[in-house]
Parts: C-alpha cells; sequence; structure tokens
C-alpha cells in the first residue's frame, strides 16, 4: 500500500513498478489477439520478405541462394546504387520538409486552437478535412489544380499580381518533390495538429493557473510551460513523420507522378523504387527477390532512424513525462 | 443491360442441361489493362462469344494500365489470377511464360490464321513456343485537326522540314498549340515520340536489328538524330508542358485548342467521340522528299491463358474464338484504332483507321526499338527510354547525353553490345 | 510567488482584441486553403465538360450546368454498394484495433513479466515496415484460408497494419496514467478483466479516439490490398472504384469529379457527426492533473 501513497504526487516515478500477480493467464489473454494476428499478418509476410532477399530469381521462375548478393547488388552496382542513393536522398529531404513545414504549421494551429476561439470546432473539423480524403482523390485535385492546362493556379496567383510566379512545379526537377511534399503537407497537417491539440488539452489547469498568477504572458506560458510539456506528444509526432515518409508518402507520389518518380528519379523515393522492382510496371517485368531487398534495405533505415530517436532523444524527454 | 444478358444465357444453360446435355457451367475471367474497353466486352465480344458458348460465362475484370502489371505479377504469384490474361509483347510477357505462369499454347489451331511477325510477339526467342494468341497492333503517326489545317492553309507535311514549317506556320498564327504533348507522364515522349519519329532515321527493322546483334549503337547518329529533332519540339509545346500529363494532352487536342497531336492509333476511338472538328493523320515526317518512310506498327497486345487455370479446356476454346476471323472483325470494329493481326480480310469503317492502315501501304513497318530482347535486364531500356526521352523534351538532357545514358545502361547487361 | 505586474496585465488585456483577430485571420486562412480543393472538385462537377475548361473557378451557370456527370457515375458505378464494403471493413478493423491493441498495451504497461520488453519491442517493429513490402506472402495465406475477394481479408490485414500504432501510443499513454485507481480496484476485488475494462478503458478514452482517427485514415484510404486482395465487384471499396472510374474516364471529367464528390461527401458527413464526439471525447476525457 505504501506505493500508493508515493504515487499519489501525481508524478511518475521514473523507475516504473509493475504489479507481480500470481497467475499469467490474464496477461496472456490480453497479449493473445494481438500478437496473434500481428505475427500471421504482418511478421510472418515480412519476415518472408526477408527471407526472398536472399535468393535470385532465375528465368525459369525458381531461386537460388545468393546470401547478401543483392544487397551488395543495390548498394555496389552503379546501375542500382545511384537510384537507391538517390530515393534515399529524396527521403530525407522529403522528411526535411515535413519537419519544417507540416509540424510547425500543426503545432502553430494547435496551439491556436488550444486558445478556444469563437468557432475552434468549426476550424478544427475543417482544417482536418483533407488527411481523411484518399489519395486517388488528392492526387487527381492537387494535379488539376497546379495543371498548367486547367490554369486554376495559374489564374488565382494572376489574380493577385503573382502570375509571373506561376510554373510548372510539379513537372520542373528542381520543384517536383518539394511540391508533392507540399501537397502531403496540406493533406497530413491535421494528424500533428490533432496529436498536439490532445496534448496541449490534457496538460493541468492548475499549472496554467500558477504560471498566469506568476504574471506570465500567454506567449511565455506558451513557450515555458505547454511547450516542454508536450515535447513527448512532439517526439512521437516526429517519429512518425519518419515512418510516414517510407509508408504514406509512396501512395501520394505514386498517385501523382507514377512509379517512376518524374521527372528525371527527382520525385522517386525509397517506396517507389521498392514498387516497381518488387512489382515491376508496364515494361517491367518485377523482380520479387530483388524488390523483397530494396524493402529490407528500408526497413533497416527506418531502424535506424527509431534507434537514434529512441536511444538519443526519448530518453531525454522521459523527465519531461508528466 | 450486362445483368440482364448474363441471366438469359444462365437461363439458356440451365434449359441445356435439364434438356439432359450435361453442360459443365464454367465462368473465366480476363485479366486486361483496357479499362476504357469494359463496354465494349459487356456488350459486343461477351455476349457474341457466349451466344456460340452457352456453357462458358466470360467476366471482363479489367486494372488500370499502371496497376495492371504490379497487380497481375502480385495475382499470378499468390495463385489468383484470372483465368484468361492479356498480354503485353515481347518482354512483357516472355518472362511470365519461362516462369510457367502463362500456357504454352503453340498447337492451339487458331494460331495458323497469323502470320509469324504477329506471332513472333509472343514466341520463345526461338520461335519454337507460342504463349498469346496476337490480338491486335497499333501504329504510330501523329493525328491533326484538320479544320485548324484548313483554315490556316496547312498540308499534311512530308518532311521534317515540311513539319517544322507547318508548327512554325501554327505557332505564329497563334489560335493553337503547335504540339498537344506534355512530359509529365514521360512514356509518350518515348512512345509516341522517340520511337514514332525514330525509325524513319535508323531504317526500321534495320536498326533495331543491328542493335539487338549489337553491331550498332545509341550512340550512333541514327539514334541520336531523333533526339535532336525532339529537342527542337519543346517550342512548339503548350506552356508548361513539363507538367502536362496524358491526359491533359488528349483534353488540349479533343477541346481544339492544340493543333497535331503524336498519337498511337488507339487514341481514334475515343477521339471520334470528343472531338467536334474534322481530324488526320499523317506517317512520321522523313529527312529528304522522297525517302522511305518507316512506321512504328507495334504488336501491342495478345491474351493467353495463365497455366494454373481450372479450365483449360474452356480456356482454349476462348482463345480458339480470339484468334477467328469472327472475332478480327468484332474487335477491329469496336475499336477502329487496334488493327487485327489476323489473316482475316474485311473492311475497316472509321476513316481515320483508314488512314493509319494506309500508312502500311506506303511505309516500311518496324515494332517499338527497345520491346524485343533489349528491355530484359537491369536498369530496364524501356524505362530508361521513357526517362531520358522526357528529359530531352524538358531541355534537361542534350541528344547526345539521352543516347549515351541509354546506351551505358544495354551495355552494363547486354553482351552483344559489350565488345 | 511573484508580484503581478500590473503593466504586463494591461498590455495583456490591450492585446487580447488584436490577438483573436490575428487567431481568427491564421485560422481562417488555412482552413480555406485546406477546403478549397474540395469546393473546386464539387463546384466542377455540376458543370459540363466545356464549362469545367473555360472557366474552372465559375459558379455552375445556366450555359454551363450539368448533371451528365452524376447520370455517367450512378449508371456505371456500383457505389453504394462500395460505400458499404469501405464502411463495414473500417469500422470493423478499427474495433480490432482498439480492443486487441488497447489490450496488450494493458498487458505491456501494467504487468511485470519475463519477455515484457523483449514483446513491446516485437510489437511495436511493424510500425516500422510497410506491411505491403509481404504482400505476396500475405495474397498466399488469404489463398490458402479461402479469403480472397472477401471484406475479411481486408480486416485483417488491416488490423496487423493498425496495431503497432496503437499500441505505441496507448502504451506511452497508459504508463502514464496513475495506479491509484487501479489499486484502489483491486483491493475492492475486481478481477484484472473487470479493471481493464471498467477502469482502464473509460480512462483512456480521448487517446483511443485520436488513434481511431489515425488508424481510420491508411484503411479508409487504402487502394493497394482492396485490388489485390478483394478486387472483384462485390467486395469493391470507394477507393478502388473511385480510382478504376478515373481510369475507365480518364478524358470524362464531369463524370471523374462527380465520382470524386460522391466519394468525399458522404466522408464529410460521416466526419462531421463523428468530429463532435471525438472532440467531446478529447476534451471531456483529457486527463487533467
Amino acid at each position: 500500500m505504501t506505493e500508493i501513497v508515493s504515487d499519489a504526487t501525481g508524478r511518475k516515478p521514473t523507475t516504473r513498478r509493475r504489479r507481480k500477480t500470481g497467475g499469467i493467464t490474464h496477461i496472456v489473454v490480453f497479449l493473445a489477439p494481438a500478437v496473434l494476428i500481428y505475427t500471421v499478418f504482418s511478421i510472418y509476410p515480412l519476415v518472408e520478405s526477408l527471407r526472398l532477399s536472399l535468393f535470385a530469381g532465375q528465368p525459369d521462375g525458381s531461386a537460388v541462394w545468393t546470401g547478401l548478393g543483392n544487397y551488395a547488388r543495390l548498394l555496389f552496382d552503379a546501375n542500382w546504387a545511384v537510384r537507391f542513393w538517390n530515393a534515399l536522398w529524396n527521403n530525407l529531404i522529403l522528411f526535411f520538409i515535413h519537419m519544417v513545414v507540416q509540424n510547425p504549421l500543426g503545432l502553430l494551429l494547435a496551439a491556436l486552437l488550444s486558445l478556444a476561439p469563437r468557432f475552434g470546432g468549426a476550424y478544427r473539423t475543417l482544417i482536418f478535412v483533407p488527411t481523411l480524403l484518399s489519395v486517388v482523390i488528392v492526387g487527381f485535385v492537387w494535379e488539376l489544380i497546379l495543371s498548367p492546362l486547367w490554369g486554376v493556379a495559374e489564374g488565382m496567383m494572376a489574380a493577385v499580381g503573382l502570375g509571373w510566379l506561376y510554373a510548372p512545379w510539379l513537372g520542373l526537377e528542381g520543384s517536383a518533390l518539394t511540391a508533392v511534399s507540399m501537397i502531403s503537407v496540406w493533406q497530413y497537417v491535421g494528424i500533428p495538429m490533432m496529436l498536439i491539440y490532445a496534448a496541449l488539452l490534457s496538460i493541468p489547469d492548475e499549472l496554467l493557473d500558477a504560471a498566469r498568477v506568476d504574471g506570465l504572458s500567454g506567449a511565455a506560458i506558451f513557450w515555458k510551460v505547454k511547450l516542454p510539456l508536450i515535447l513527448p506528444t512532439l517526439g512521437i509526432v516526429a517519429i512518425l513523420t519518419y515512418i510516414g515518409n517510407f509508408t504514406l508518402a509512396f501512395d501520394l507520389i505514386y498517385s501523382i507522378q507514377g512509379v517512376l518518380g518524374p521527372p528525371d528519379y527527382s520525385t522517386d523515393i525509397m517506396g517507389t523504387l521498392m514498387f516497381r522492382t518488387f512489382f515491376g510496371q508496364q515494361t517491367q517485368i518485377g523482380d520479387i527477390y530483388m524488390g523483397a531487398t530494396v524493402a529490407c534495405m528500408m526497413f533497416f533505415i527506418i531502424l535506424i532512424g527509431v534507434g537514434l530517436y529512441l536511444v538519443g532523444v526519448q530518453r531525454r524527454l522521459t523527465r519531461y513525462e508528466m | 443491360m450486362k445483368h440482364i444478358m448474363m441471366k438469359t444465357t444462365a437461363a439458356a444453360a440451365l434449359c441445356l442441361a435439364a434438356g439432359g446435355a450435361i453442360a459443365q457451367e464454367v465462368t473465366l475471367t480476363i485479366e486486361s489493362w483496357r479499362a476504357e474497353d469494359q463496354a465494349i466486352w459487356d456488350e459486343v465480344l461477351i455476349p457474341a462469344f457466349e451466344e456460340q458458348h452457352p456453357d462458358i460465362n466470360l467476366e471482363f475484370t479489367p486494372t488500370a494500365p499502371t496497376e495492371y502489371n504490379a497487380a497481375l505479377n502480385a495475382r499470378l504469384e499468390g495463385g489468383t489470377a484470372g483465368d484468361l490474361i492479356t498480354c503485353r509483347p515481347f518482354d512483357g510477357s516472355l518472362p511470365l511464360f519461362q516462369r510457367g505462369q502463362l500456357a504454352d499454347i503453340t498447337d492451339l489451331e487458331g494460331l495458323s490464321n497469323f502470320p509469324d511477325f504477329a506471332k513472333a510477339a509472343w514466341s520463345t526467342d526461338d520461335g519454337a513456343q507460342v504463349f498469346c494468341v496476337p490480338m491486335a497492333s497499333v501504329i504510330h503517326g501523329f493525328i491533326y485537326n484538320a479544320d485548324a489545317f484548313t483554315e490556316l492553309g496547312l498540308e499534311e507535311p512530308k518532311t521534317v522540314e515540311e513539319f517544322f514549317a507547318v508548327l512554325d506556320a501554327i505557332k505564329e498564327d497563334g489560335t493553337y498549340i503547335p504540339l498537344a504533348l506534355g512530359s509529365a507522364d514521360q512514356w509518350e515522349a518515348a512512345q509516341t515520340v522517340y520511337t514514332n519519329i525514330g525509325p524513319t532515321y535508323w531504317k526500321g527493322e534495320e536498326g533495331r536489328q543491328a542493335l539487338i546483334d549489337g553491331t550498332a549503337e545509341f550512340t550512333d547518329e541514327e539514334f541520336v538524330a531523333p533526339y535532336e529533332q525532339m529537342a527542337r519540339w519543346s517550342d512548339y509545346m503548350g506552356d508548361a508542358y513539363q507538367a502536362q500529363g496524358y491526359s491533359d494532352s488528349q483534353n488540349l487536342f479533343t477541346l481544339g485548342r492544340a493543333a497535331i497531336y503524336p498519337a498511337g492509333s488507339w487514341e481514334i476511338t475515343g477521339f471520334t467521340d470528343q472531338a467536334f472538328f474534322e481530324m488526320g493523320a499523317f506517317p512520321p515526317p522523313v529527312s529528304a522528299e522522297g525517302d522511305t518512310c518507316y512506321i512504328s506498327d507495334h504488336t501491342d497486345i495478345g491474351v493467353g491463358m495463365n497455366a494454373s487455370t481450372d479450365h483449360p479446356e474452356a480456356a482454349r476454346t476462348f482463345l480458339d474464338w480470339a484468334a477467328s476471323a469472327e472475332f478480327a472483325e468484332l474487335y477491329t470494329l469496336a475499336l477502329p484504332g487496334f488493327f487485327s493481326l489476323s489473316n482475316a480480310e474485311f473492311a475497316v469503317e472509321n476513316p481515320l483507321a483508314q488512314e493509319f492502315l494506309s500508312f502500311r501501304q506506303d511505309c516500311e513497318s518496324t515494332v517499338r526499338v527497345a520491346a524485343q530482347i533489349l528491355s530484359r535486364g537491369e536498369p530496364n531500356l524501356e524505362n530508361e527510354m521513357w526517362v531520358v526521352s522526357a528529359n530531352v523534351l524538358n531541355e534537361t538532357m542534350t541528344p547526345q547525353e539521352a543516347a549515351a545514358e541509354m546506351q551505358q545502361g544495354l551495355e552494363s547487361w547486354y553482351e552483344p553490345q559489350q565488345d | 510567488m511573484n508580484t503581478v505586474d500590473t503593466t504586463r496585465a494591461r498590455r495583456g488585456r490591450m492585446g487580447r482584441i488584436g490577438t483573436a483577430a490575428g487567431v481568427h485571420a491564421v485560422l481562417l486562412t488555412y482552413t480555406l486553403i485546406a477546403i478549397f480543393p474540395v469546393v473546386i472538385v464539387v463546384l466542377n462537377s455540376f458543370k459540363n465538360r466545356r464549362g469545367i475548361f473555360t472557366e474552372p473557378l465559375a459558379l455552375p451557370t445556366a450555359e454551363t450546368f450539368s448533371t451528365e456527370g452524376y447520370a455517367t457515375v450512378l449508371n456505371q458505378g456500383n457505389f453504394l454498394l462500395y460505400y458499404g464494403n469501405s464502411l463495414i471493413v473500417t469500422i470493423v478493423s478499427l474495433f480490432l484495433i482498439l480492443l486487441c491493441g488497447a489490450m496488450a498495451a494493458h498487458a505491456l504497461s501494467e504487468y511485470r513479466f519475463k519477455l515484457n520488453t523483449l514483446l513491446g519491442v516485437y510489437l511495436i517493429l511493424g510500425i516500422m515496415v510497410p506491411i505491403r513490402l509481404g504482400t505476396v506472402a500475405i495474397l498466399q495465406l488469404m489463398v490458402d484460408l479461402s479469403l480472397v475477394n472477401t471484406l475479411v481479408s481486408l480486416i485483417l490485414v488491416y488490423t496487423a497494419q493498425g496495431l503497432p500504432v496503437a499500441i505505441f501510443i496507448l502504451t506511452e499513454f497508459m504508463r502514464t496514467l496513475s495506479r491509484d485507481i487501479k489499486d484502489c480496484a483491486r483491493v475492492d476485488g475486481l478481477s484484472e478483466y473487470r479493471i481493464f475494462f471498467e477502469v482502464v478503458l473509460p480512462l483512456i478514452r480521448p487517446v483511443l479516439a485520436t488513434v481511431a482517427v489515425f488508424s481510420m485514415i491508411p484503411i479508409w484510404n487504402d487502394l493497394w490490398f482492396p485490388l489485390i486482395l478483394a478486387s472483384s465487384d462485390a467486395t469493391k471499396t470507394v477507393t478502388l472504384g473511385v480510382q478504376q472510374f478515373i481510369g475507365q474516364y480518364t478524358v470524362n471529367w464531369s463524370a471523374v469529379l462527380a465520382s470524386l464528390s460522391i466519394a468525399i461527401l458522404p466522408v464529410l458527413v460521416l466526419y462531421a457527426i463523428f468530429s463532435r464526439q471525438l472532440i467531446s471525447g478529447i476534451t471531456a476525457g483529457a486527463v487533467k492533473g
């Protein structure tokens, strides 16, 4: 019973005390459904992919063991390496743009919403709308809007005297990736916004009251009280953004630009490279073994990123945990 | 409509069964990338087939062209692909046969209705085994807005210089965008531009075979020259053509805003429906007056049988029908831009399709240069061609660089080119 | 505690009106950006082809007004059925993700047992890999289970795909839950199951809502697995239906825009209804202190 008393302060003890119980039946019951579904329909197929990456396909459809041969090819064969590094680099740019545009924007919107302005509910609802739309729709709509043929973007920019700024962004090597990233930001900013908003709401009123009594201005409260408190959430947002770059981003690029990442591979990311290697495309027959290799490289890269986060960032963040 | 018909067929089949004939009814599904053809299959082809074969039901289940190969591959690996499979030509289907996913149909009687060049697109390299029934080829050329030509007093260009003179005249006038072409989707740059205007320079089959034998290289003059012509095209394409996709170009042309459309004959059906003006067609212009013209008459679409179908007999029955003169005529009439490869003789009614067909009399035919043998390796030559061709149109690569990149990719795995 | 600085307080009051205006300006601008594309689509879906091209930003006029696009869609597509499919798949998957995910997260955050950390890492691993990478094996699995072209196949895959994120977020959150209530409940003699369902679940309601929204989006929008696992007409989802419709009518923009509108509108209606509950869930349940 002493532990209840020690916990009643409201602060989390840094070392977690878990209840040690006699039976383990309930633990098994709690874990079994998730572990079962997840293992059969997610892990097993992925392990299968991992296995495939160690084989090389033969013309007759059979496969021979090649060990790490596929990985060597991907990293050191000139024709593969150029595509691989290009895709990885584009992924990192994509991540960077999301970190400097999407997440600050989400934070800003969430912070403004948390001030409980009038019509806050309406704003929140509407800003989240793009997130609900299928990439099929998002891709089509933005292609239309940015299309030089239809001229919506050009017309609107011309109306405010910025017509000369217009360029066929999606079609230019220098701007295509940024344009796609901005569309992605438009679609997904609702997610960080909602997560951060929920985190801001869960900050205890007493803390904020105390800060106000201390004479802190609204801005100071935000920077000095709220922001540190929601850092764990920002950490989660960052890591989800990182992972999203390798998962969600594919769908959007695929539906806007297609599987070759045009122009000249400037929007080619790991996802599109994996997809066309794995499944092929119009004139190319898929190679599931090489595709699985790209897939596994992608897995390792995500793993490294998440690992760095867990070791480097989250450990430092935990001290702010409520 | 479709459902009613299916019910009638089913009812007919039931009657037959009741009448004592032991008709085992089977349903065959057809995989295809021709989503646009759904109505033609449902309303014309399937009823015609089912009338003769009441015990076999057909279902046409297309996938969008961009997803077709990926989805088909996954379904073949998983064993859920349809009984009948629409085949891409040459290296697009050969691996499926080699992996045992497409059945050997060499002994199919109907195949005798086709010339050898048609069967070559769906045969092993030695020609010993055939795995798909040839359905149709598509012819490349240029479709133009004939009303616009009349209005501006222009004539069909014969030579490259005349072609540019026409483009200049249209540009000068300013009413129309000279070329309805964009580079955003990339494939048009390769398929309806490079392999459309190219054969004239590399002398069709001669140049293509030379590449396969390793006696010619992409960096040779005749393969760079088409890129040099393309580099001049960007002045005549619409503003911001870099972001203009395939359907944008189609819309530009059919809405009467552009004058000339570098085309494949598959556009004929759609254009005939959509355009409100007269259209004409001309073959790719030649270098000098009197030169032989060459066209890409590309064996584009065939149909084969899933090796693991549960109903091989029924599937073969369908393939025999698909090889018949009846199918050839129905198919070509319904889709005037897809020219049957069958020896059967019949008239094509669509005037635009007739014009395309007339190219065959005046010009030498070839197929797309990268389709056979050369697109087997990694990097995939056809993919490379899409990318560098678009780059040339975008002016981000010189003709020489584009050719060199293709050559470098090809050399990296294709032995005849490696000396 | 400092004394209240009166000047600063006054400045605060003065600035408040300006601040409010600024807040609204920012939110309103972004809201317009967010919904503008949707408006454009719906607007143009009521025009004919020429109207769409010549005046994309104009309201439909007598001359350009047309519902031909909707006529085509309603004649050709089976969108009601597709909707039903999407709804069933999304709702059942969500239910399974939330239930199984919360149970697993509870076990991981509440009990000390061997393999706890290992299992935790194992369950979260899936966040890092797009499940699409295992498509071929999944398809073979579904074939063996005779689940191809059933909605069940999609539900299983989406549940497997959604669990890691759900468990990740829920575990993080559950670790911050105060233990007092649970331990009190134990003292009262509640079984571990009742503690989970009656004490823990109500406490994590707001996070469940967040996880629900999170998990819902990739499921509703997915194109790939419907294409591979359930592309038959009876099991098609809206996303796949619209995508194929676009493929079939590339140049018939009235029809394409109409199909997009038809796909968008019900989602918005549903969201408008549920967003209130979602938000009231977040606010009411927000753990204070």
